[in-house]
């Protein structure tokens, strides 16, 4: 069985005062091999919580993740991850980077550097592959992360809010980037983002999720990512489809951040 | 007081005749167009005219309150009268007649012959007897000294004929008073004897501080002759070889001391009450504990130094262990690193930055700590140079001991940030 399943899912952090939170509870997905998925939710909603769940760095406290029928336990070179910053190693030059995965396996110059040099190259870093990590700008270094991911050749990649800090024209190139890859490795993706536009040009499927406790809200299957691959992004959003999607998710996610507002100051 | 107004004087003077002959530094580039440079510390740059004139500055200052030879005598602030100077006094004897003589005194300053020795003192000048039963007095007083003058020994009718001084040219006088002349002050002790302390002029005495010269005139016979059967590059051989070996120790100690404290709660909760109870313990305190226990030869200063730099880099280390950015660490797990591969590519890279930073203040309170401990005891080395001289008066050792050890303590600096740059091109840039 290939894919990557989420079996009930539950967490719940105790607090140091006493009480609990419940961050996800009973959070059940299935993701096919191949599949790009986008996860959108209010904040506190448990995504990024989820995202460390199956990337190994936190355990449920029930449930279960399986990747192609094992489970998962702890972070493993098959579920890669692309942060929003920071993740990359200062004291190495791009070409270390994204040369860390195969080199930490062992492999030997002669083995990885062609299918790093051709990774640079799709991300367009043929150029700056000796530069220093702080050399580059916002967008190169999140180039270089994905090119770093890639170069380990994982089943799953988990992003984290990746485009998260570029700016906004920044974001648009690199949202066809994401896609580009996406087509090219048909690696499974799972996308956390706080932009409900991102979630629906890079989603085939979109999952919203809900707050306290954090769980699955709506999902939905969308046509954009597949269109977005051959064609310019903003040509998709002009879809009234993408328009009628992009409100209605809106108007949900504002309905929960003021359900959130009003418990706050009841409790007050 | 009179010096520091002077440097304030000349910091006020300077700045403006500064910038009326050449005008303000021209800022270059980006700066020249900002219009809100009071207040933006980035649009500060030092004026290195003001660099100068501020070394140049206390180099005078030095030059002119000793009297050097380096800048012409005009400059020179005025020093003890030298020479000759006369002041009469009246003698009254018991039965109220009154007789006036007078006294000559040679003001003179010790010289020295080409060894450095000191020359026999000059003679009294020569003078008449004189009339009367009080008689012409001579005697000769040392610059910066003064006289407790016994004018009447040497008169027809002496104190044990119940004669006293009553005036100083002309000037009446009773013990206890205080007369201002120009060469100086004369007053009457309790028993009646005239105290005359010539003016000191505003130079300072060579033994407070000797001129430049004879600074460097010390440095050139001390670099030749070496100190107390040591040479100079041995002095300051020894106090760098005991740095340098006191900190490589304590680093390769303390560094992974505080990976440790960094990366296991073990070592964290033995290790924490130890170093921060050591922590605030200042290494000179520890000083006399490490003579009693090792002596006062190399062992014990290594021993003092290695505790200098232990704490200092366990600190350091483990502040760059817990400075790493979580992320870097996940992102290592999920591309497939071990835990050793984690601390090898990640932890220790990451934490050399902060390592760096420790280093620098390693470096800096060992050589204090060093110069302290030889201040105390040792046979050879920078502070024991300075300590020995100051035991006899060689001020002008003392001040080129001070000047050396600025020196190179500066150069230490220099030194590791240099390595820094080299090593940590990414700091304070990620």
């Amino acid at each position: 069985m290939t894919g990557l399943a989420i079996r009930n899912v539950s967490m719940r952090f105790d607090l140091p005062g006493g009480g609990a939170v419940q961050a996800l509870e009973n959070v059940s997905l299935d993701i096919k091999q191949g599949e790009i998925l986008s996860v959108l939710g209010p904040s506190g909603c448990g995504k990024t919580t989820l995202l460390n769940i199956v990337a190994g760095f936190l355990a449920p406290t029930e449930g279960v993740i399986e990747l192609n029928g094992h489970e998962v336990h702890g972070p493993d070179a098959e579920r890669g991850m692309v942060f929003q910053k920071g993740a990359l190693f200062e004291w190495m030059s791009v070409r270390e980077n994204v040369s860390f995965g195969p080199r930490m396996k062992g492999q030997r110059a002669a083995q990885y550097t062609q299918n790093v040099d051709h990774l640079l190259d799709v991300v367009g870093l043929q150029d700056f592959k000796e530069k220093a990590i702080y050399e580059l700008s916002g967008g190169m270094q999140q180039r270089v992360a994905l090119a770093r991911c890639l170069a380990n050749d994982p089943d799953v990649i988990l992003m984290d809010e990746p485009l998260g800090a570029l700016d906004a024209l920044t974001r648009e190139k690199m949202q066809s980037l994401v896609l580009k890859l996406w087509k090219e490795t048909g690696k499974t993706i799972i996308l956390i983002t706080h932009s409900v536009e991102e979630a629906l040009l890079l989603g085939e499927r979109l999952i919203v999720m809900a707050p306290r406790p954090g769980r699955i809200h709506k999902e939905y299957n969308l046509p954009f990512a597949d269109e977005g691959v051959d064609a310019d992004l903003r040509e998709v959003k002009k879809n009234p489809k993408f328009a009628e999607v992009r409100e209605e998710i809106l108007g949900m996610i504002w309905d929960m951040e003021e359900e959130i507002m009003g418990r706050t100051e009841a409790a007050q | 007081m009179i010096p520091l107004l002077i440097y304030v004087g000349i910091f006020v003077v300077a700045f403006f005749a500064v910038r009326a002959v050449a005008g303000g530094i021209a800022r270059t580039g980006f700066s020249s167009l900002k219009t809100v440079t009071f207040g933006d510390e980035s649009a500060v740059t030092p004026d290195r005219r003001a660099s100068v004139i501020s070394i140049l500055t206390l180099f005078f200052l030095w030059a002119t309150f000793t009297g050097s030879a380096l800048i012409p005598s005009f400059l020179h602030m005025p020093g003890p009268p030298l020479g000759l100077h006369t002041f009469e006094h009246t003698v009254q004897n018991a039965e109220g007649e009154t007789d006036t003589a007078t006294v000559t005194f040679l003001l003179f300053e010790t010289e020295q012959d080409a060894e450095g020795n000191d020359l026999p003192d000059p003679e009294p000048p020569a003078v008449e007897p004189g009339e009367g039963f009080a008689l012409n007095d001579s005697l000769i007083i040392e610059a910066y000294g003064s006289e407790l003058a016994r004018l009447q020994d040497n008169d027809e009718l002496t104190r044990d004929d119940g004669t006293t001084i009553v005036a100083v040219n002309g000037q009446p006088i009773s013990p206890g008073d205080r007369l201002d002349f120009s060469f100086g002050t004369i007053s009457m002790s309790t028993r009646g004897s005239l105290n005359i302390l010539p003016d000191q002029g505003w130079q300072m005495e060579p033994i407070w501080l000797p001129a430049p010269e004879s600074v460097a005139v010390r440095f050139w016979d001390i670099l030749w002759n070496g100190f107390r059967n040591f040479s100079l590059a041995e002095h300051l051989g020894y106090s760098l070889f005991r740095v340098v070996v006191g900190f490589v120790l304590g680093a390769l100690v303390g560094i992974p001391l505080g990976y440790a404290m960094g990366l296991s709660n073990w070592f964290r909760g033995w290790f924490d009450p130890i170093v921060e109870f050591m922590r605030p313990v200042p290494p000179l305190a520890l000083i006399p504990l490490v003579i009693i226990w090792a002596g006062i030869g190399e062992t014990g200063k290594i021993v003092l130094l290695f505790l200098a730099a232990l704490w200092i880099m366990a600190i350091a280390a483990r502040a760059g262990v817990s400075g790493v950015n979580i992320s870097k660490v996940h992102a290592a797990y999920s591309l497939g690193a071990s835990k050793w591969q984690i601390m090898r590519h990640v932890i220790m890279p990451n934490s050399l930055p902060e390592i760096f930073t420790g280093a620098r203040v390693a470096m800096g309170v060992c050589w204090g700590t060093v110069v302290a401990a030889e201040l105390v005891a040792a046979e050879q080395g920078a502070g024991m140079m300075i300590m020995v001289a100051s035991r006899f008066q060689n001020t002008d050792i003392v001040i080129l001991g001070i000047i050396l050890i600025g020196i190179i303590g500066f150069g230490i600096d220099i030194l590791m940030r240099w390595a820094e740059r080299i090593l940590v091109p990414w700091k304070g840039r990620s």
